[in-house]
């Protein structure tokens, strides 16, 4: 018996990987279709976007990389559709360099290839700019300044959607899609508080605790924290993207770590009291 | 001379944008200072692209450890500097599809395995050897499986109650910490300002 806890007090870690791998691979052939409500942190973000008139501006920052799609990109996708059926202009900026073909590729999935906007008048992509909080600061004194041009080598000053659009004063509001740094907390602490303007953001699930105490405080309007708060967001617009349909893996890998911290304890408490038996 | 002009620059530089956050006259000059900013960054890359060159290439002609994988570094910097500057960076252009076929995926990958090790890490680290482990370890739990569909199926009211963790205790305890970064933060920042911290110039 000894043995036997011994054994599984020191598990291999592959048999973990082995039966995680599984957990997530098993619901995406077989879905389960769990129910779920959607918290309040999620219902803010969806009432701000929904409650700004037709026509105004919104600017979307992608601020993420290929490494935090799994859980940005559903919410990206997501955004971009409740905005374009509000008829809400999206002026899109990037302050990770490898944000910007992933931005590309979300306005032509949805913008152009679901709801037909035109670009430059519904649209644009002002592309990356390094400098981070430098740039934020100075996006607030000029955004066609700081982005002379787009990500198509337009002058941005020609496009139809930026006239009329100076700095932050000229927007409805700010939605930050969120990877790491730069992201949600340097908006919040150059912009927000500096510029008055309302801020929503959508951050990976490590990250959605540390902007709390910004929701807390008003300083975030909305919060959609990691695959979970994509789904509830997609099921506030209606629709099932791939954060609902991720919702099923997640649940079930949950609940094998959770397994397995069980079982770890049991290992480890049964070990203490043989060994204390033993003496 | 060395220290006293970096020291009197960084100092108008601050000073001009503290009196930026409160003044608005003061948003032509800082506007400027805040171009020059974003073109010194952009100098940096290049700085960077040539340190990057330089170790590598050290490397690679005396064949030191995992040589190899420098080479692929140093061909694949030139290849997408050169296809990103001479055909473009749009969609359906070389560098794009070298973006979403090969950076995209192995990126992807890296962060997928976190999955994996997370599971490994938790099996191993929430063992309840104290009172403060027990803790830790019982909300995670409670945590993990309430922010999950699973946890909804299992009691209604477990969304509500994950809700309310990240609500009062664990936001009491991370506005707490961020206080205090803030007012070290402020304590650092008027340090340089004032030229009381001078690591920043390097040396001693």
């Amino acid at each position: 018996m000894r043995n036997f806890f011994e054994k599984l007090e020191k598990l291999d870690r592959r048999v973990i990987f082995i039966f995680v791998g599984i957990a997530l691979v098993l619901p995406l052939f077989f879905p389960l279709n769990i129910k779920f409500s959607v918290t309040a942190p999620v219902k803010s973000f969806y009432d701000a976007i929904e409650s700004l008139p037709p026509g105004s501006k919104v600017l979307l920052s992608a601020d993420y990389d290929p490494g935090s799609m799994p859980e940005l990109w559903p919410m990206h996708l997501a955004a971009l559709r409740q905005l374009c059926k509000r008829n809400i202009k999206i002026i899109c900026t990037q302050l990770w360099a490898t944000g910007s073909p992933l931005a590309e590729r979300a306005f032509n999935l949805v913008t152009v290839g679901e709801y037909h906007k035109q670009y430059g008048v519904d649209f644009v992509n002002l592309g990356f700019k390094e400098g981070r909080e430098v740039v934020m600061v100075s996006m607030g004194n000029s955004i066609p300044q700081t982005f002379p041009t787009d990500y198509h080598g337009n002058k941005t000053t020609d496009l139809p959607i930026m006239q009329g659009v100076t700095n932050f004063g000229d927007l409805a509001m700010i939605v930050n899609i969120s990877g790491g740094l730069p992201g949600t907390k340097e908006w919040v602490l150059q912009v927000v508080s500096r510029f008055h303007i309302k801020l929503a953001s959508g951050c990976t699930a490590v990250s959605a605790p540390e902007f709390y105490p910004y929701l807390q405080s008003g300083q975030l309007v909305g919060l959609l924290g990691g695959m979970k708060g994509a789904a509830e967001y997609e099921q506030l617009i209606g629709i099932t993207g791939l954060g609902k349909r991720g919702m099923d893996s997640q649940s079930v890998a949950h609940l094998v770590i959770f397994f397995f911290i069980i079982i770890g304890n049991i290992a480890y408490f049964s070990m203490k009291l043989m060994k204390k038996e033993k003496e | 001379m060395r220290r006293e002009v970096p020291v009197i620059i960084c100092f108008l530089a601050g000073a001009l944008f503290i009196g930026n956050y409160f003044s608005p006259k003061l948003q032509p000059v800082a506007q400027v200072v805040n171009q020059w900013a974003i073109i010194c960054i952009a100098f940096a890359y290049v700085l960077g692209v040539a340190n990057i060159f330089r170790i590598n290439y050290q490397v690679i002609t005396r064949k030191g450890k995992d040589w190899i994988y420098k080479v692929v570094l140093i061909v694949g910097l030139i290849l997408m500097i050169y296809l990103g500057i001479f055909r473009g960076v749009k969609e359906g252009t070389a560098f794009n599809w070298v973006f979403m076929n090969a950076i995209y995926p192995m990126q992807a990958t890296m962060f997928a395995l976190l999955a994996f090790y997370i599971a490994s890490a938790a099996f191993r680290a929430f063992r309840i050897r104290s009172w403060e482990a027990a803790l830790l370890g019982i909300t995670a739990v409670l945590v993990m499986i309430g922010r999950v569909p699973l946890g909804e199926a299992v009691w209604k009211e477990f969304p509500p109650f994950t809700e309310w963790i990240m609500n009062v205790p664990q936001l009491a305890a991370k506005r707490a910490i961020m206080i205090g970064a803030a007012l070290g933060a402020i304590s650092t920042g008027l340090k340089v300002l004032i030229g009381l911290e001078k690591t920043y110039m390097g040396g001693e």
